[in-house]
């Protein structure tokens, strides 16, 4: 049997969803943006709304988000994605509109922004990636970092003394009234990453249903920030952010 | 006839952007503008024209959201005092960097720092040069009345859909807080998402359809090259606007031989001076910029040959005598008579510091 007789669309177990485009990802090897840009262009094209999704990027590593799927983006000044979010959701009542924020720019930055679109119960998805470290800017630390966690700017660990404490942004979001769905996921696996898919649609439908703010956070990793390997990086999430940051579903009404 | 109405300067901003077929307002409470959130409050637009209004959390929230709205085509605003109007200026950079059309107003109070709420034209610099980072300029239009405050929002934003530049109307508590007779237009209607993305589709964020590759509004361009370009094609922009959007009124300028230049509030003040001067047999006029940027200065040059000195009145230190020193280039005196801190001047004041100057 030649090769050739076995590529045919019937056989197609996989393929890549239109909506991501053909863009080679600046992402480097094993971070978690790949993936779950991936999991939000198979929703867009599952649900069939990609004419209209409107995306909001961050500033960050994410910030070119704008590359990777074919949707109308804008691309937010730090921290400030959800006011641009807010308007653009007020104006086009019928759109998708999500915003995609790292740490730095959810919970430092912007929390007044998040707070208050939040609040607000504005009908938008937030999808949060939450690495605990500042990646475009080189690795320093996040309000997110870990205790004892080693950054840039926290050379020596970071102490609660001199440097706060991590911020479980997440879990203050889902106090406020306006939001409907706040969950935590992650993408290190296979699985990992099919539940967080199924929390990513569910945000969007909710969206459509206009039922409030959906928050989706991903606890994802940094390994050029942490310093170590792709796979080291899973196992040190799993070990040391999983327990601080633990997953599940925090609200879902 | 058209309907006539009392109103003060900031509650006609509001009614000119319902007017005007406004898609969106978002604001944040300071004196002395809040009348224009307060009043679209009470107006209730949305269950007439669709219109949008939100008081958002904070200034910087306000002007972010403008974004958002920009970025989708749609005609959106705020408005905010100068304190406030600092919180924009970041805002302000990424629209003009992004080349993205909307409406702000600031209704200037004394500064520096929380200063005053009393009126002040303290902030000429920031609304004229920038303000925000990076070399770009907004268009400063001046209302010195009520009816202007009325009919700048629609022109206003006019201008910034034909340049897809943001603009802004510069005036102070004085014009925003007095009450005038204003004449209405007519109500324009709100363009469809429809009509938006037929006219505005090559750009504006309003959803990828098959038939248009996906729009992605940014400021951004790490290559260097390319940063050039984009910023090249925004000094052209303003070339452009600097050649044809001048605009200023005269007063008593044909036979003058001393020259008055004040905008806004202080205008009004310097009508009142240059009768007075007139009535003692001196021959001042006055030239009142409308726009502030772009600047009046080939007008201005017209005149050197008839002048024999110019005052800048200014409630601020001098800030726009500075442009006007620039259009002069030496050749004819330009003095300075600046008050601050929320001080109004009198137009014997303004005139005694012109016979000071200059008789």
């Amino acid at each position: 049997m030649d090769i050739k007789d076995i590529i045919k669309p019937e056989n197609i177990v996989y393929q890549k969803t239109k909506v991501l485009t053909n863009n080679v990802m600046h992402y480097c090897p094993g971070c978690s943006h790949g993936t779950v840009h991936k999991l939000i262009a198979e929703v867009v094209d599952e649900m069939g709304i990609q004419e209209k999704t409107i995306g909001i990027s961050p500033v960050g590593c994410a910030v070119f988000a704008y590359n990777y799927m074919h949707i109308d983006w804008q691309q937010a000044a730090h921290g400030r994605a959800p006011a641009l979010a807010t308007a653009t959701k007020r104006l086009y009542p019928d759109k998708y509109v999500f915003t995609y924020q790292g740490d730095g720019d959810l919970a430092s930055i912007g929390t007044a922004e998040i707070m208050h679109a939040c609040n607000r119960g504005e009908n938008i998805v937030v999808i949060f990636i939450n690495n605990a470290i500042y990646g475009m800017t080189g690795g320093q630390m996040a309000p997110t970092t870990l205790i004892g966690m080693k950054t840039s700017t926290t050379p020596y660990g970071r102490q609660a003394d001199l440097n706060g404490y991590p911020l479980k942004i997440t879990e203050l979001i889902a106090q406020l009234e306006g939001t409907c769905f706040v969950t935590r996921q992650s993408v290190q696996t296979a699985a990992a990453a099919r539940k967080t898919k199924k929390a990513i649609r569910k945000a969007f439908e909710n969206s459509g249903q206009n039922k409030g703010t959906s928050f989706v956070e991903v606890v994802s990793t940094c390994n050029s920030g942490w310093k170590l390997t792709p796979v080291q990086s899973n196992t040190w999430m799993e070990e040391n952010m999983f327990p601080f940051y633990p997953l599940g579903d925090i609200k879902d009404r | 006839m058209a309907e006539k109405v009392l109103k003060k300067g900031n509650e006609v901003i509001a009614l000119g952007a319902i007017h005007c077929g406004c898609d969106g307002y978002f604001g944040y409470p300071i004196t002395p503008q809040s009348e224009v959130m307060e009043t679209l409050m009470e107006e209730k637009p949305w269950e007439t024209t669709g219109m949008v209004v939100l008081q958002a959390e904070s200034e910087i929230a306000s002007i972010n959201m403008v974004y958002g709205g920009a970025c989708c085509g749609k005609k959106v605003m705020t408005s905010s005092s100068s304190p406030g109007m600092s919180l924009m200026c970041e805002g302000l950079s990424y629209l003009a960097g992004s080349e993205l059309p909307c409406l702000t107003a600031n209704i200037v109070r004394g500064g520096p720092g929380l200063g005053t709420i009393q009126p002040s034209q303290g902030d000429y610099f920031q609304a004229v040069k920038g303000g925000g980072h990076g070399d770009y300029k907004i268009i400063v239009l001046a209302p010195f009345s009520a009816q202007e405050m009325y009919d700048f929002v629609g022109l206003g934003f006019d201008l910034a859909f034909k340049y897809r530049i943001p603009v802004m109307l510069l005036t102070d508590g004085m014009i925003g807080q007095m009450m005038e007779k204003v004449e209405l237009r007519p109500q324009q209607a709100r363009l469809s998402d429809q009509e938006i993305a037929q006219r505005y589709g090559s750009w504006a964020t309003t959803g990828k359809t098959p038939d248009r590759k996906e729009n992605t509004i940014t400021s951004l361009a790490l290559d260097a090259k390319v940063h050039e370009a984009l910023n090249h094609k925004l000094q052209a922009k303003y070339q452009e606007i600097t050649e044809k959007e001048v605009r200023f009124e005269t007063l008593f300028c044909e036979d003058a031989e001393y020259l008055l230049i004040a905008y806004g509030s202080m205008a009004r003040i310097c009508e009142s001076t240059i009768e007075a001067a007139r009535a003692q047999g001196i021959k001042l006029g006055l030239l009142r910029p409308i726009t502030l940027f772009p600047f009046p200065t080939k007008e201005i040059q017209r005149m050197i040959p008839q002048l024999k000195g110019i005052l800048s009145v200014e409630l601020s230190a001098g800030q726009m005598v500075e442009d006007i020193r620039l259009a002069v280039e030496g050749k004819i005196p330009v003095s300075l008579f600046g008050r601050q801190g929320g001080m109004l001047p009198t137009p014997v004041e303004v005139l005694d510091a012109f016979k000071t100057n200059y008789i």
